[in-house]
């Protein structure tokens, strides 16, 4: 399974680059979250993966023993998506309300500060 | 000591608050300070001359080896007098010559710093102190050459100035910064001791080019002395101060200085020889068909620094010692004749040498002034001049094999000269006065005084040259020539061959005179080289640079952030592949692999089809459903693998994410590609060349054993500690508690920035 999540890995980072250097400004969302999501399964494949084994603590034991799944690389991939979606969902009104002013999804064309009025 | 070198800065950094002051009656208390400076180190002269030296040294940053260190010997002494003496009288022709000016105060407060800045130059022992000296004066001429600002002429000339100047500062440092690092010390008494090292060391070469270059701008040689006639802009009290005894003596300065430390060597003389001699007899002729006062003048001053650089670059004791007399000589009637440039420009208005004559008539001290410089400059007897002269062709007819070339440079140069100096120092005074001329007076003493007091002792010195021999030649000497035989100059050698060359040089001078009238047509001939003169060549060489700086900075910093990420990203992909290229170790243990189940595959499959319809659908509302697809189908990967809490929060932000887009999806623009095909070609290689190269990057690093010591740390700690079974949330709520907290702060800004976004009503530009 490491070798199929390796090719996924590496497919995420690549289309969410690739989103990234369009130039409508909603490719550049998409692109974030692609290489978002793919930097997510970076950490959690490299904390390497352990089926059926979740770190949770047994309700009769006061700690955990034998072999289960690192807690660490969790821990911080579920603060990484929390944020990650903070930063969406603001990107994307964002983007909704830049194009409702500026008519326009190019990101080349927004080289000036000043308003556009129609 | 300290305190006679700062003086200048703090009166400098006080004229802001006294400029009421100064514009009044108090500009006459300013020469004070110059000529307090003067008694100051006149009262050091008679220890000099009986050949002690002084050093004063005060701690600056111990840890570099920089220091205020300053030392006072003879050639110190030298300039130091010029500096506080022609300072003096500079000081107070200014207070007649821009009274009433409207920026006074400033103009006395960069006067003062430049003064400063010289004597630090002059006087310091450790060179790196040296260097910020040599580039404050470079800063305060450049304030002072600019000092007409509303003048674009004027500015440029300034520019000019800084940008030679500052350069070769440039190239000073490092110059100075590798002596230091092979002589192990900055302080220059301590490097002179290791003058045979230093010259053996495989850095001479090096060390000496870049002090050169540092010379050679700051004293306008060829082929960077085009900023000293640019710098005629300035007002004639900072040309006088620039050329007599200051700025360009800088470069002189400082060659004579390492003259013991440096000289002697073939690299040394034979540059110096070549630079000095092609700049002074280029300059001489040059100046000859000007009609310009201040510019007949500024080429004078830059033949003279070439015959000063010549003479140092000799380098036989006799030439050294007509080096020394000659900085007085010239410093004393360069000074004159500019103090009179500026007499004459203020009274007349005019400085063209076609149009004045027979000014004697109304201003006589001037005249008289300006007859005893031009006649200093000419070297007639009995004046100090005569002497210089003398000393000079004493030193070329000695110079071995090539005493006849070098003497007959020597002729050339100074029989231009002496036409140039009879040009501004006497035609203008004799022959008929013009009738618009005749209601001329004489200005305020202040202005005519100082160039009769300069003049006057070019003829004492020449009369009693014993008068400074002892207390400042032989001292400059000894500080240039370690160990020589005593010196002596006199006025009358008898009847030799140097007698003739002198008398000679005279009659050719005034032979010249009397057949070359000076007229604008001849000099507008001469412009017409200025084609390939040096200083176009730098304007263009300046115009290139600044257009290679803009195409560069624009091929970078061009403002389109996806080109910085592609920057950003290729060079990083060349870095990887590189070192991959090197020495791959692409290790897989099939053990330590998890099996696959049917599910999992499935899923995998999901997702790379999710991703494929993500990049490339034409639809906007399919791209962010397959956005969608792909999270819930790493939700899934999550569950099977161990991470339930990941699951659910990847669902739900999944979830959340799509609702977002989809609600604001019928306002957002129509999805469309708009770049070329070439343009998503190069993208497409790049992003699948870094992708891949993160896929091996991961394979690498998962053939690396792991260190758990973290979190078994925590799966041992979670109840003990926290009291909580699930781990991931005690690491999150309570380890890590503080940071959890600070993440709910950033979510709530962000829900704030998204409300006020949706909520914010943008007056008429709305259409909604």
């Amino acid at each position: 399974m490491e070798l199929i999540l390796v090719v996924i890995i590496g497919l995420l980072y690549a289309s969410g680059i690739y989103m990234m250097l369009r130039r409508s400004m909603v490719k550049l969302i998409i692109g974030l979250i692609l290489l978002g999501n793919g930097a997510n399964m970076l950490i959690f494949l490299l904390g390497r993966i352990v089926k059926g084994k979740p770190p949770i603590i047994d309700s009769t034991a006061k700690m955990l023993t034998e072999i289960y799944a690192d807690p660490v690389p969790q821990a911080l991939i579920l603060t990484a998506i929390v944020i990650s979606f903070g930063l969406q969902s603001f990107a994307i009104i964002l983007v909704k309300r830049a194009y409702k002013i500026t008519q326009t999804d190019d990101l080349d064309e927004l080289n000036t500060t000043d308003e556009i009025y129609e | 000591m300290i305190l006679a070198i700062l003086s200048g800065f703090i009166l400098a950094g006080c004229t802001p608050f006294i400029s009421k002051f100064i514009k009044g009656k108090g500009s006459l208390l300013l020469p004070l300070l110059p000529f307090g400076l003067f008694v100051y180190f006149i009262s050091y002269l008679k220890e000099i001359g009986e050949g002690q030296t002084f050093k004063f040294s005060y701690e600056w940053v111990p840890s570099y080896g920089i220091n205020f260190g300053f030392h006072l010997d003879g050639l110190a002494m030298l300039f130091a007098l010029l500096i506080t003496g022609v300072g003096t009288l500079v000081f107070t022709y200014t207070t007649s010559y821009l009274k009433g000016h409207q920026y006074l105060d400033r103009f006395f407060g960069y006067l003062s710093m430049f003064m400063a800045s010289m004597l630090g130059l002059v006087l310091s022992d450790n060179i790196i102190t040296l260097f910020i000296f040599w580039e404050l004066t470079s800063i305060s001429s450049f304030f002072l050459i600019g000092f007409n600002n509303d003048d674009p002429k004027s500015r440029k000339s300034a520019l000019l100035a800084l940008s030679i100047t500052g350069l070769g500062g440039l190239f000073l440092l490092a110059g100075m910064v590798l002596l230091g690092f092979v002589g192990g010390t900055y302080q220059f008494q301590e490097l002179l001791s290791q003058s045979n090292l230093i010259q053996d060391h495989a850095s001479y070469g090096w060390i000496v080019g870049l002090i050169f270059i540092g010379a050679f701008t700051k004293s306008a040689q060829f082929p960077f002395h085009f900023w000293l006639p640019g710098a005629m802009k300035a007002p004639t009290p900072v040309s006088t101060y620039l050329h007599s005894a200051t700025m360009v003596k800088a470069g002189i300065y400082l060659l004579a200085r390492f003259t013991p430390l440096l000289g002697g060597t073939p690299e040394w003389n034979t540059t110096l020889i070549i630079v000095g001699a092609i700049t002074m007899v280029y300059a001489a002729v040059h100046s000859i068909f000007r009609i310009d006062m201040k510019g007949i003048l500024a080429y004078s001053t830059i033949s003279a620094l070439g015959i000063l650089v010549f003479l140092i670059g000799l380098g036989t004791e006799a030439s050294l010692l007509a080096a020394g007399v000659f900085i007085l000589v010239h410093a004393l009637y360069k000074a004159t004749l500019f103090l009179i440039t500026g007499i004459v420009d203020h009274e007349t208005g005019t400085r063209d040498v076609t149009v004045l004559s027979g000014l004697s008539k109304v201003l006589m001290p001037v005249a008289v002034a300006a007859g005893l410089a031009a006649l200093s400059n000419a070297g007639a007897p009995p004046f100090f001049g005569f002497i210089g002269k003398d000393l000079i062709y004493e030193a070329t007819l000695a110079y071995g094999n090539w005493a006849v070339v070098l003497t007959i440079a020597a002729i050339v140069t100074n029989v231009c000269l002496l036409f140039a100096g009879l040009l501004a120092g006497f035609k203008p005074f004799v022959g008929p006065l013009p009738s618009n001329y005749a209601a001329l007076h004489l200005p305020h003493p202040t202005m005519w005084v100082p160039p009769l007091i300069l003049a006057g002792l070019g003829l004492v010195f020449g009369l009693f040259p014993s008068l400074i021999e002892g207390v400042l030649v032989q001292p400059v000497f000894s500080s240039m020539v370690i160990e020589g035989a005593p010196v002596h100059i006199k006025l009358w050698h008898g009847f030799n061959l140097v007698l003739g060359l002198s008398l000679l040089t005279l009659t050719l001078g005034v032979v010249l005179y009397m057949i070359l009238k000076p007229s604008s047509l001849l000099f507008s001939k001469t412009l017409k080289f200025e084609m390939i003169a040096p200083q176009t060549l730098f304007g263009i060489f300046g115009k290139f640079f600044n257009a290679f700086a803009r195409f560069w900075t624009g091929l970078f910093q061009n403002g389109y952030l996806r080109n910085y990420v592609i920057t950003i990203l290729g060079f990083l992909t060349i870095l990887l592949a590189y070192r991959l290229y090197q020495g791959v170790n692409l290790y897989i243990d099939t053990a330590q692999l998890t099996s696959l189940t049917i599910y999992e595959v499935t899923v995998a499959i999901m997702m790379i089809v999710a991703i494929i319809f993500t990049v490339f659908s034409r639809s906007r509302l399919v791209a962010v459903a397959s956005l969608g697809v792909m999270g819930y189908s790493i939700c899934l990967i999550f569950l099977f693998y161990s991470a339930p809490d990941l699951a659910m929060t990847q669902f739900s932000i999944d979830t959340l994410t799509v609702i977002l887009f989809v609600l604001v999806i019928y306002n957002l623009p129509k999805y469309k590609n708009f770049s070329s095909k070439a343009v998503r070609l190069r993208d497409a290689v790049l992003s699948i060349f870094f992708g891949s190269l993160i896929a091996i990057l991961t394979l690498e690093v998962l053939a690396e054993p792991l260190n758990r010591e973290t979190s078994i740390f925590y799966a041992e700690s979670a109840y003990l500690l926290a009291k909580g079974k699930n781990v991931v949330n005690v690491i999150l709520v309570d380890f890590r508690g503080f940071d959890t907290m600070v993440e709910i702060t950033v979510l709530v800004i962000a829900a704030i920035g998204v409300f006020s976004l949706l909520k914010l009503r943008l007056k008429s530009i709305e259409k909604e």
